[in-house]
């Protein structure tokens, strides 16, 4: 099948989903942890450049240990959140340039999404469609637990699950992220269709959609601007996001 | 634990970033009553089984980052459309299912929580400071429409508050806490100027307002 085709249908599947996930992470100012998490993963991505195999498959465990860590850190320490976050950031990066050849850093740090094949498009669409039932799933209670972690026990919610759960498809979307757009920019692949979602939806459903939109929008013409300009795909997919994100400013609710 | 005991808390004691907030706080609560105490903070108490609280808390912060309607932020709990507008009648604000929560005054929302925790039908209704930000006069409206709903449904109201006055006109017993339990019986009995200097550790006046139908 024709290599452009496979890209856009991986591009489109992980652009939305992450937007979608995206709208979850917004609620509790978490956005920012799929960063640390894109950057802890670049020791496994180099892995498995170095090995030829798979980047999310080398990712994925890195990312998982990613978030014990984190998760681990705000429970042990009064940090803020911030602090956790540059020092995991530094950390996976300082480790991957250990190891991971020179010539191999582009692809690492900003992803490559144009030579995936046909096995790897449909295990990412296929992983893609299983995230996003399982955030539809989860995403009133988890959404409850965002906004108010009191609320939800309240209602009696197994917070502790649901949270393990939301882990878990943000790792999952992390390691499939990191192949699009590598280490360093997956953080915007879930928090800049949301916001930009955000800023033009007065209702949850428009949230949710707009969000996904955006999300599969900016993958799809990011992945056809490399078609035209043969610059990177990966730097191009955020920035066609970004874009959205600055006119959606103007039409701001 | 006895048939219509509500909650029952023993020696209980808290603690919170390493310091001792409650200590060795006791007591009981019975259905249809409504207790009102002053506490700091919160603690760790056993309910009785399978019980359904409505919990209305001081404030959401982040519930302004998410676009939502009302009517959406019901669901979330899966609560009906048509019971979402019953309940709106009931508390006075049927013309906002579908505006944005974050767009409400601080008043429509405080009512749209009490809202929100009164639907499915709860046995307890749990208030941490419910009043936070609203004017006397929509203070007042709420507070006659939970006399009117405990009366409805033998609610338990569970409330923690600073304001005394509310705590005089409307509870039937007051717990006074300021780490250690200080005082607790009927408001007319403990709320006098002793038993408040002991709370507050200075002294503070509150008069009796014998005029009020109480």
């Amino acid at each position: 099948m024709n290599q452009l085709i496979l890209s856009l249908i991986c591009g489109i599947f992980i652009g939305g989903t992450c937007g979608y996930l995206g709208t979850l992470m917004l609620s509790k100012r978490m956005a920012l942890v799929a960063g640390p998490l894109g950057h802890l993963a670049l020791p496994g991505i180099a892995l498995a450049l170095i090995y030829g195999f798979d980047v999310s498959l080398g990712a994925f465990p890195f990312v998982i240990l990613g978030i014990i860590l984190i998760w681990l850190f705000e429970a042990r320490t009064k940090l803020p959140m911030e602090a956790l976050v540059a020092i995991v950031f530094a950390s996976g990066v300082a480790i991957s340039f250990l190891f991971l050849p020179i010539e191999e850093a582009e692809t690492a740090l900003i992803g490559d999404i144009t030579k995936v094949s046909l096995g790897e498009t449909l295990i990412t669409a296929l992983l893609c469609i299983l995230v996003f039932i399982l955030v539809k799933k989860i995403y009133s209670k988890m959404l409850l637990i965002n906004v108010s972690e009191d609320l939800a026990k309240a209602e009696k919610i197994d917070v502790k699950k649901y949270n393990l759960l939301y882990l878990f498809a943000i790792a999952i979307l992390v390691a499939l992220g990191v192949k699009m757009v590598g280490g360093l920019l997956t953080a915007a692949l879930v928090a800049i269709p949301a916001s930009t979602s955000r800023n033009l939806s007065r209702n949850l459903f428009q949230y949710n959609f707009l969000s996904i939109f955006f999300g599969a929008l900016s993958a799809l013409l990011g992945i056809l601007l490399f078609k035209l300009t043969s610059l990177p795909s990966g730097p191009l997919i955020i920035l066609t996001s970004t874009i959205f994100f600055l006119i959606s400013l103007i039409f701001k609710k | 634990m006895k048939e219509d005991l509500i909650l029952k808390v023993k020696n209980l004691s808290v603690q919170l970033g390493g310091e001792k907030i409650l200590e060795n706080v006791s007591f009981e609560v019975k259905e249809g009553e409504v207790l009102l105490g002053i506490f700091p903070y919160k603690g760790e108490i056993i309910w009785k089984k399978d019980i359904k609280i409505g919990y209305v808390p001081q404030r959401l912060p982040f519930i302004k980052n998410v676009p939502m309607t009302v009517e959406e932020f019901f669901k979330l709990k899966d609560v009906s459309k048509k019971e979402t507008e019953n309940i709106l009648k009931k508390i006075g604000l049927s013309e906002v299912l579908k505006k944005e929560v974050g767009k409400l005054s601080s008043g429509q929302f405080q009512r749209i929580l009490i809202g929100w925790a009164l639907s499915k039908d709860p046995q307890v209704l749990l208030f941490d400071e419910p009043m936070t930000g609203i004017d006397i006069k929509g203070e007042e409206s709420i507070y006659s429409l939970l006399d009117k709903l405990k009366e409805e449904r033998n609610l338990t109201i569970l409330l923690v508050t600073h304001d005394l006055s509310v705590v005089y006109k409307f509870s039937d017993y007051v717990i006074c806490l300021n780490r250690y339990p200080i005082c607790q019986g009927k408001p007319r009995e403990i709320l006098t100027p002793e038993g408040l200097e002991k709370l507050y550790g200075q002294e503070v006046k509150f008069y009796q307002h014998t005029h009020q139908k109480l």
